[in-house]
């Protein structure tokens, strides 16, 4: 056997383990999630949805648990989104380049990569003990709002520098002010990727677990939250409570909690995809 | 940046009244953790220990494999491919981590455990190698795109002189987009240290000085939720340990964050 034909053999078999190594992430992930839906997929009925936390695995619910996360998902989109389209227009549109503005950039991008726990920190002492909020859902929004913000911003940014200059130069050319040009052509037509990068931060903040125990939210909450004011849980703390305990009964339950969970960050994904498929191609 | 602000001024303030209490030569090079019994010692490295065994392993699963999917589907794969497969690869770190601390515990522990014979129930290494299989993505995207960004000459001229893809790819290609695999490799590595949830749920928490993968061990970031999770009365100095562990944690990321930045922006320059 020759130098060539034993590069080629080898070149072969690097063929099979790249794919052997790309279905395996995806051959782990189908096990997963067939291993769960079928742990957890007979616990779902109405009552489980209804029912409030208990000791007794058989009569614990999820209520709680789903209308918190609902609160937290309302919650935070009203704060960090308006926020966050306003920083990147801000930045994008109107900030100059100076020193300022490159260390703003720097910063934003390093805000990204900070570990979710340590907004649970800053929260806890900021929104929990300075502001007085307590444990309460607004202290959850607001740093969850704190964690998503770099998300959004970077998403929006992106999105609007893909406008391009003609645009600009057309609309500034007819007279409009900057900030109609904004409004009116700039933001409409970024639109879709802007919503897209929100969708997917929100998506985030749903899955978030660590920031909320870090600044208080309670793995035990007898009732329904109805203000923002309330002490609250939401579905992954729950879920982290049952994988903690020793029963049977309560790993059912987590399997059960984890597929309505999945259920909804999938949705959220897979709306997000859809939109930017659909957007590419009515550029095209 | 008022956020960032924020946080070095939380970190520091709380972590600075800690210090007043405990030395920084004691929270440095004491070798145990106890802030929550009797005997207190405020040794950090055990935490410190911790993580780097979960992030090591996690990263000996993400590396190979991110990179040979990243190549595969830069080099090897047919076009359709690519494009189904990457948003499924992507999924993975879509998938919130707690269910992925699941995984570890009620999938993967079990499994070791009929392999390596004297695992106990909690260890670092299945919260390790699902940490890595959860940064696989990472790692797999951001190589592809540094791979793809690699002129066409550069590998058109390794062909012309015989080369087959393999060669190319690891002789030509990979030292080509050296920069940005880099960046890749350590933003996922600050993701791993920064993960809570799954070494929370599967590794213990029991903060011992090992690098033995079998046993329970406890990371910085466990260590904040299990204090987070009790009764520890506001103000008082097991209450600062978390700044002061959060400090550490922050300054490791952080550090890692601008080594990776700093990488992307001079791999940059070289190409425009």
């Amino acid at each position: 056997m020759n130098n060539l034909q034993r590069n080629k053999i080898r070149d072969k078999a690097f063929k099979y383990f790249g794919v052997t190594c790309t279905f395996f992430g995806i051959f782990i992930l189908g096990v997963f999630l067939f291993g769960i839906i079928n742990d957890g997929v007979s616990r779902i009925n109405w009552d489980f949805l209804t029912n409030l936390p208990s000791y007794r695995p058989k009569r614990a619910g999820i209520l709680t648990a789903w209308t918190g996360t609902l609160w937290i998902f309302g919650l935070t989109a009203i704060i960090a989104i308006p926020l966050g389209i306003a920083a990147a227009i801000y930045l994008e549109e109107y900030g100059k380049k100076s020193w300022f503005a490159n260390l703003l950039e720097i910063n934003i991008t390093n805000l990204a990569g900070v570990p979710s726990i340590i907004y649970g920190i800053l929260g806890l002492e900021i929104f929990v003990r300075l502001a007085g909020l307590g444990g309460s859902l607004l202290a959850g929004s607001f740093t969850l709002s704190l964690l998503i913000l770099p998300v959004i911003i970077v998403a929006t940014r992106e999105a609007l520098k893909a406008v391009p200059l003609t645009t600009r130069t057309a609309s500034y050319a007819l007279g409009a002010t900057k900030w109609q040009t904004i409004w009116n052509l700039i933001l409409p037509a970024s639109l879709s990727s802007i919503i897209t990068g929100i969708i997917l931060a929100l998506a985030r903040a749903v899955g978030e677990t660590a920031p909320l125990i870090v600044i208080g939210a309670l793995a035990y909450v007898p009732f329904v939250a109805k203000t923002p004011m309330d002490e609250f849980t939401v579905m992954p703390i729950q879920i982290f409570n049952w994988i903690s305990r020793p029963q049977h009964g309560f790993t059912i339950n987590a399997a059960a909690a984890i597929i309505i969970l999945l259920a909804f960050v999938f949705v959220m994904n897979g709306i997000a995809v859809y939109i930017r498929i659909k957007a590419k191609k009515k550029s095209h | 940046m008022l956020t960032t602000l924020g946080i070095i001024w939380v970190l520091l303030s709380q972590s600075y009244s800690f210090f007043s209490e405990v030395s920084i030569s004691e929270f440095l090079t004491d070798k145990e953790w106890t802030p929550l019994f009797s005997q207190k010692h405020f040794g950090i490295m055990p935490l410190v220990t911790g993580t780097l065994l979960t992030t090591f392993i996690a990263i000996c699963v993400a590396l190979p494999m991110g990179l040979t999917i990243a190549v595969y589907l830069n080099e090897y794969a047919p076009k359709g491919i690519r494009k189904t497969v990457k948003p499924i690869l992507e999924i993975l770190a879509a998938v919130p981590t707690v269910v992925y601390g699941f995984f570890a515990l009620v999938v993967v522990t079990p499994f070791l455990q009929s392999i390596i014979p004297g695992l106990s129930g909690f260890n670092a290494l299945s919260p390790g190698i699902v940490m890595g299989i959860m940064i696989i993505p990472f790692i797999s995207s951001l190589s592809e795109d540094a791979l793809a960004a690699v002129p066409k000459t550069l590998r058109e001229a390794s062909y012309g002189m015989g080369a087959t893809k393999l060669q190319t790819s690891f002789k030509v290609l990979i030292p080509a987009a050296s920069s940005g695999i880099i960046a890749s490799v350590i933003l996922a590595l600050a993701r791993a240290i920064g993960e809570t949830m799954i070494v929370a749920i599967a590794a213990g928490q029991q903060p011992r000085l090992t690098f033995d993968p079998t046993v329970p061990v406890e990371t910085i970031t466990t260590y904040i939720v299990q204090v987070s999770m009790g009764d520890v009365p506001h103000g008082s100095l097991e209450y600062k340990t978390i700044f002061a562990a959060g400090i550490t944690l922050f300054a490791l990321t952080f550090l890692l964050n601008n080594i990776s930045f700093w990488i992307n922006k001079r791999y940059q320059q070289k190409y425009e």
